[in-house]
């Protein structure tokens, strides 16, 4: 089926132009240590907020030549009072391609040193610019999507098993226990989630790990939503459960978890993955206004709500524009989720026309 | 009378809703290692007698439960304690939550008004280019992150000048005369209700397209049709009352996000509302204050799913019936 599906999706051209960008990003992610130029923790503090670098390919003597950057130097002007950024023309710093750069370990594993691009020692290559630190947003980017776009389906991964057997169980059993079992899916629901999701992260201890804080998270944003999705899953119980062949299986005395679980959930799978693809991108909307606000992945890791958060001042949005790169990136992830959602929504349920 | 009963019923089972919620985000608090006055120890310039005062208050050397039966009668008679720069909650309230209600009334009326009949014509025009058109807007509205298109809207506002950055109000308010005060929040709201707005709107939109395709396609919108009714007499007195009835429903939800949606974007535009009281209470680690906003936003959002239902209640006779 989900073949099927995937070729159905391919024939839409939206969803096709979606897949594709969402395979970049995603490739780009797995490969971030490799196409990253610098890595995640590298700062250079002399060089906090310089724009991106110019990549020229002609030479002073109108000639082609191969790729180069000049260094900024940062200059107080006394006159404006304001700190300046100059190319640095007296020396030229040729990009090269697959060459030595910082050591790293690709996936956390294999040690290695090949950059996609890098420029000799003492030069600097800054595609999109740096931060307050002097840290490459470009390379942080990469690094930063490879949270932001996974904490999405980790959330989901941990919400659905939950949705799905609460759902189940209060739809199934009935009487008291789906009463007593809604109304407290209610009451989590009643509460604005934005307000519970940032009191959930301000109750996190500090000083965690990076990982715990990380899957602390995920957590956090997969207890804000397991009560709607439980609640579908109830209603579309309560009209399977009634069907003969759930009363075959009760007849030769299946015990009742093994008909939900075995019978009766199987039968919301396509709800399941529609459900699924429509709300990815509400988790990473969630996670980066989470991080924006200081409350979820905390500095020195990246994530794309973090890095916008420097976006917060004036003098930052109208001087260094290149610190809204992530908005973007997040821009552009969550439309494709959306369109990949709405195209599937349409395959398993030709009746809606939603689109 | 029918009516009245269920609504009364309606009323009714939002009581133990808010208990349960009230029980839940108590227990969420109390899980955090936070001592709750700790803050107001901190603070040189309460008394000893005003920590006291609260500790008592907040029965904070019995047991959990004892700890919540105090909290709910004191917030019962409505005495939410002091924040932690020893101001009355209920007093910070008073002045924030008029602010989030006026910013999500202001949306979710034009939402409506636009959506509404965008929806409409969208569904009647349904796959022409101008759907399309519509389509391709709303996916677009509906990605953006509210916060990062709240931040380039204040871009433009610091780089063009025409429009105030943050805030509800002018410095000069105070002097103001009546007429221009009203001016002077209207222009201060603007580009606040533009983010959420945009945000909204996408959903609506779609969703009012979705009812009206049904209805459309119901036998009795054909009947009409066959019957020889003008197109504009099926459209507008059949399809449409069908179609309106499960957007009403919509309303309760629509505020619940607007009320999460609008944190972020009162946070950014430095607006004065409840979502940005509770965020500044959260950094805080101000027990009281994130307590009290917890239980006015889930309030706000039971009593617009209530007020959402009774709509329903009015509008569609079929739930009565149904019901009794």
């Amino acid at each position: 089926m989900i073949k099927e599906v995937f070729q159905q999706l391919w024939k839409d051209k939206f969803a096709r132009i979606s897949l594709i960008v969402l395979a970049v990003i995603y490739a780009a992610l797995f490969f971030a240590d490799f196409i990253a130029p610098y890595t995640k923790d590298f700062s250079d503090r002399t060089m906090a907020y310089v724009p991106p670098s110019k990549i020229f390919t002609i030479d002073k003597d109108g000639k082609l030549s191969k790729p180069y950057t000049y260094n900024y130097v940062r200059e107080f002007d006394n006159e404006n009072l304001e700190i300046k950024y100059t190319l640095d023309r007296s020396k030229k710093h040729y990009i090269k391609f697959f060459s030595q750069g910082q050591p790293y370990k690709f996936l956390g594993l294999i040690p290695m040193k090949r950059h996609l691009f890098t420029t000799d020692k003492d030069g600097r290559i800054f595609l999109l610019g740096t931060d307050i630190n002097g840290r490459d947003v470009f390379s942080r980017l990469l690094f930063g999507g490879r949270i932001s776009m996974t904490i999405g389906f980790l959330a989901l991964l941990v919400l659905f098993p939950i949705g799905l057997l609460y759902g189940g169980i209060s739809g199934y059993f009935g009487g008291k226990v789906d009463s007593i079992m809604m109304r407290f899916a209610e009451a989590i629901m009643s509460i604005p989630s934005f307000y519970l999701l940032i009191i959930l992260a301000s109750i996190l201890p500090s000083g965690m790990t990076s990982t715990q804080r990380f899957l602390l998270i995920v957590i956090i944003l997969a207890l804000i939503g397991w009560a709607g999705f439980a609640r579908v899953v109830r209603g579309m119980v309560l009209s399977i459960k009634n069907q003969e062949y759930v009363q075959a299986a009760r007849s030769i005395g299946a015990s009742r978890m093994r008909i939900i679980t075995k019978h009766i959930l199987p039968q919301t799978t396509s709800f399941v993955i529609v459900a699924m693809t429509l709300s990815v991108p509400s988790y990473i909307l969630s996670e980066s206004g989470l991080s924006f606000l200081g409350l979820g992945i905390q500095q020195p890791d990246a994530s794309w709500g973090n890095m916008l958060k420097e976006a917060q001042e004036f003098t930052n949005i109208l001087y260094r524009p290149w610190l809204l790169t992530p908005g973007f990136l997040i821009f552009v992830s969550v439309l494709a989720f959306n369109v990949i959602g709405d195209t599937i929504r349409d395959i398993l349920d030709p009746q809606s026309k939603t689109r | 009378m029918e009516t009245i009963k269920y609504i009364f019923k309606r009323i009714l089972q939002t009581i133990p809703l808010l208990i349960m919620v009230s029980l839940i985000s108590f227990f969420i608090i109390r899980l955090s290692p936070v001592d709750p006055l700790a803050e107001l120890k901190l603070n040189p310039s309460i008394s000893p007698v005003t920590v006291e005062k609260e500790r008592q208050r907040l029965g904070l050397d019995k047991p959990i439960i004892v700890q919540y039966g105090k909290w709910a009668l004191s917030f019962v008679k409505g005495d939410l304690g002091v924040t932690s720069n020893g101001e009355k909650v209920s007093q910070k309230l008073k002045e924030r939550i008029p602010n989030t209600l006026l910013l999500t009334t202001i949306v979710i009326f034009l939402t409506w008004l636009v959506g509404v009949p965008l929806g409409i014509i969208a569904a009647v025009h349904w796959k022409t280019n101008f759907d399309r058109i519509l389509t391709v807007l709303t996916s677009i509205g509906m990605a953006i992150p509210s916060f990062f298109f709240a931040v380039l809207l204040l871009m433009f506002a610091v780089k063009t000048g025409w429009f105030p950055i943050g805030g509800l109000t002018s410095p000069n308010f105070a002097d103001m005369s009546f007429g221009n005060k009203v001016l002077d929040i209207a222009y201060h709201l603007i580009l606040p209700v533009f983010v959420l707005f945009t945000i909204s709107l996408a959903g609506l939109q779609r969703q009012m397209r979705a009812n009206m395709l049904d209805v459309l396609d119901s036998d009795y919108v054909k009947f009409a049709r066959a019957k020889g009714l003008p197109e504009w007499m099926v459209i507008y007195k059949h399809a449409l009352r069908n179609a309106v009835n499960p957007m009403i429903t919509l309303l309760g939800f629509e505020f619940a996000g607007l009320l999460s949606g609008a944190a972020l974007t009162e946070y950014v535009f430095q607006y004065p509302g409840l979502g940005r009281l509770i965020l500044e209470a959260v950094l805080k680690s101000d027990i009281n204050l994130v307590m009290a906003s917890l239980m006015m936003g889930a309030i706000m959002l039971v009593l617009g799913n209530l007020i959402a239902d009774i709509l329903l209640i009015i509008t569609d006779p079929r739930i009565r019936v149904k019901s009794s």
